[in-house]
């Protein structure tokens, strides 16, 4: 038989591809079924946030990062709000600690019943994703109760939270925490030993412990490969040091062990969700010093320091000492930081935002080599990557 | 907390007293700075050192200066999960200077330069694939730095008579708008506005006498 020479075929996947969870474009080189070599093209979405940030005031920043990773906007702004509070040096008050954590939970229920519903669509499972999507929408009513908005809410703002809870907003997360349950048991019955879910995870895209490091892993992807880190439980802000909760740890480091994390970890948000409605002190929600918080709308009708407090607040804005940070927040995906530089004026000079997808996106590449084109997908869609934030 | 971070720094500054330049702990945050030559050394010793282990390298970025001699400060942000510590690590660089690459140390580096490239224009030398990463193919310009337009300098638009998308040049209705709110109340000098003819009739009247 004569020899017959086999050229490697190059395979463009995306911008537009229902798999690629966003804009992802994907230059595949392909012996035979076999990914060789994955070069992922992204900066499809850039919007320039960072250069705007530097244009804008401290409190007009905060908007930005809910449309950085849109499926969990509040775990980025309290990565800002932090940041600045730091620089500032500030205090908040502790029920607005705690209105904090117990949005940052509902924030990684939100984006974990995301991420693992369309996982399961993109291996080939719909039904959790037609059940998933009615507890998100539960989730979102939460979310408009307190800032009025569904998605983009800014609701974390240097200082604390804009506004208090609505009345009964409390027995109704606690209902949500009653039934939720139900149906992240649901789901596991439909996928976590389900035969066909597991045989396009198990031991896909594995990464070893040093190997996750050493690519900048955070998050579910680095406890997958089995290292316990948990910002929340290592460097604890706001109130996180006074919660109960347990972080799963993975031991294979595959497509299955992410998934299994972010189930567990759902679990424990609701535990901590629960221990936030039982111990939430009264009191205010946002510092109260009126040269960086803006004052009570009441307070401004009757006081005329006030009136100019609220005028300053919203034109020129306040000044942050000069210095620089970098802050970091466990965000549902990861590590994400925030890296402020101040200069002393009314806006950042340079903010420089972390995000956790980013460093996914680049280990696609080690993470799909020698898989196949089918398993791709699989790959993107366990490392949670949604393009706001990896664009920026 | 800042104990610690004085710990690690004097103890980085003792082992690769060539490399660093010097270390301070501001704000609870421990920077490090090094130089351009012997950049990887020192990263690699952050990395492997049993005191240190900063494994991880969540980013690199830089802050753009113009004013200053060496325009842009590199900056590495590094964490160690064992000792539970960040880390930043500082360059000054010119405009003209090569950075050596840190992708020989750590794999995470290699996307973190390119956006630093792409952003600013710091070029990294000897690094694999030194391609723009979040800009349009065919960008012309470093955005993140001081001097390019926030509106940027080319729009584009969908041409109906030539069937493509086509470039243009941005042109605002409106200029665009920078407020400058450094008020003079605030941080005020001793001077009023308008003293200074005050003064200077008196000094006329001086050197008259």
């Amino acid at each position: 038989m004569s020899e017959v020479a086999i050229k490697n075929l190059t395979l463009n996947f995306g911008p537009q591809h229902p798999a690629a969870h966003g804009v992802l474009r994907l230059v595949l080189e392909m012996d035979g079924e076999v990914v060789e070599r994955a070069d992922p093209h992204i900066g499809l979405l850039h919007r320039g946030t960072e250069k705007l940030i530097e244009y804008k005031t401290y409190l007009q920043a905060v908007p930005y990062f809910d449309r950085l990773d849109y499926v969990s906007p509040m775990c980025q702004e309290h990565a800002y709000a932090l940041a600045v509070e730091k620089m500032l040096g500030i205090e908040v008050p502790e029920r607005g600690q705690y209105i904090r954590v117990l949005f940052s939970e509902i924030t990684r229920i939100l984006n974990h019943i995301m991420n693992l519903t369309t996982y399961a669509l993109d291996v080939g499972a719909m039904t959790p994703l037609l059940w998933g999507f009615e507890e998100r929408e539960r989730l979102m009513e939460f979310y408009e109760r307190v800032s009025g908005a569904r998605l983009h809410a800014a609701y974390f703002r240097p200082g604390g939270v804009h506004q208090d809870m609505p009345a009964g907003l409390v027995e109704d997360i606690y209902d949500f925490c009653e039934s939720y349950p139900k149906f992240l048991d649901d789901m596991e019955t439909l996928l976590t030993e389900n035969r066909i879910f597991k045989q396009r995870t198990v031991d896909i895209g594995v990464f070893t412990a040093e190997e996750a490091m050493d690519w900048g892993m955070s998050g579910p992807m680095l406890r997958a490969s089995g290292v316990p880190w948990d910002l929340r439980k290592s460097q604890p802000y706001d109130v996180y040091d006074r919660m109960n909760f347990d972080v799963p740890v993975g031991k294979t480091g595959d497509c299955y062990a992410r998934y299994l994390i972010r189930v567990e970890e759902m679990r424990q948000s609701l535990r901590i969700i629960k221990q936030c409605l039982d111990e939430m002190p009264d009191g205010p929600v946002m510092a109260q010093n009126h040269k960086l918080t803006p004052p009570r709308r009441g307070d401004m009708k009757q006081s005329m320091e006030a009136l100019i407090h609220h005028f300053k607040l919203y034109t020129e804005g306040y000044h942050v000492p000069a210095g620089e940070t970098y802050t970091a927040v466990e965000a549902p995906k990861g590590e994400f930081g925030v890296y402020v530089v101040a200069d002393g004026t009314n806006r950042p000079y340079k903010c420089k935002i972390r995000a956790p997808g980013f460093a996914f996106m680049q280990a696609l590449a080690p993470l799909s080599k020698g898989h196949m084109l089918a398993d791709v997908p699989a790959v993107i869609g366990s490392m949670d990557i949604v393009f706001g934030e990896v664009d920026r | 907390m800042d104990e610690a971070l004085n710990d690690l720094g004097a103890y980085i500054a003792a082992a690769l007293p060539q490399d660093v330049i010097d270390t301070q702990v501001a704000g609870g945050e421990l920077v490090v700075r090094a130089r351009v030559t012997t950049l990887t050394k020192l990263l690699a010793f952050l990395r492997d050192d049993s005191n240190c282990l900063f494994k991880v390298l969540l980013d690199i970025t830089a802050v753009d200066y113009p004013e200053r001699e060496e325009r842009f400060e590199v900056v590495y942000i590094l964490l160690s999960l064992s000792q539970n510590q960040r880390i930043k690590v500082k360059l000054d660089v010119g405009e003209d200077v090569a950075v050596p690459t840190a992708s020989t140390v750590f794999s995470s580096a290699n996307w973190a330069e390119r956006e630093t490239w792409d952003m600013y224009g710091i070029y990294f030398s000897d690094h694999p694939d030194l391609r723009r990463i979040l800009t349009d193919y065919g960008f012309e310009g470093h955005p993140l730095r001081k001097d390019f337009p926030l509106t940027g300098r080319v729009e584009v638009r969908y041409d109906e008579t030539q069937k493509r998308v086509v470039y243009d040049p941005v042109k605002l209705t409106q200029d665009f708008r920078s407020f400058d709110f450094l008020s003079p109340w605030e941080g005020m000098t001793d001077v009023l506005p308008g003293d200074e003819k005050a003064s200077a009739g008196e000094e006329e009247e001086a050197e008259g006498a």
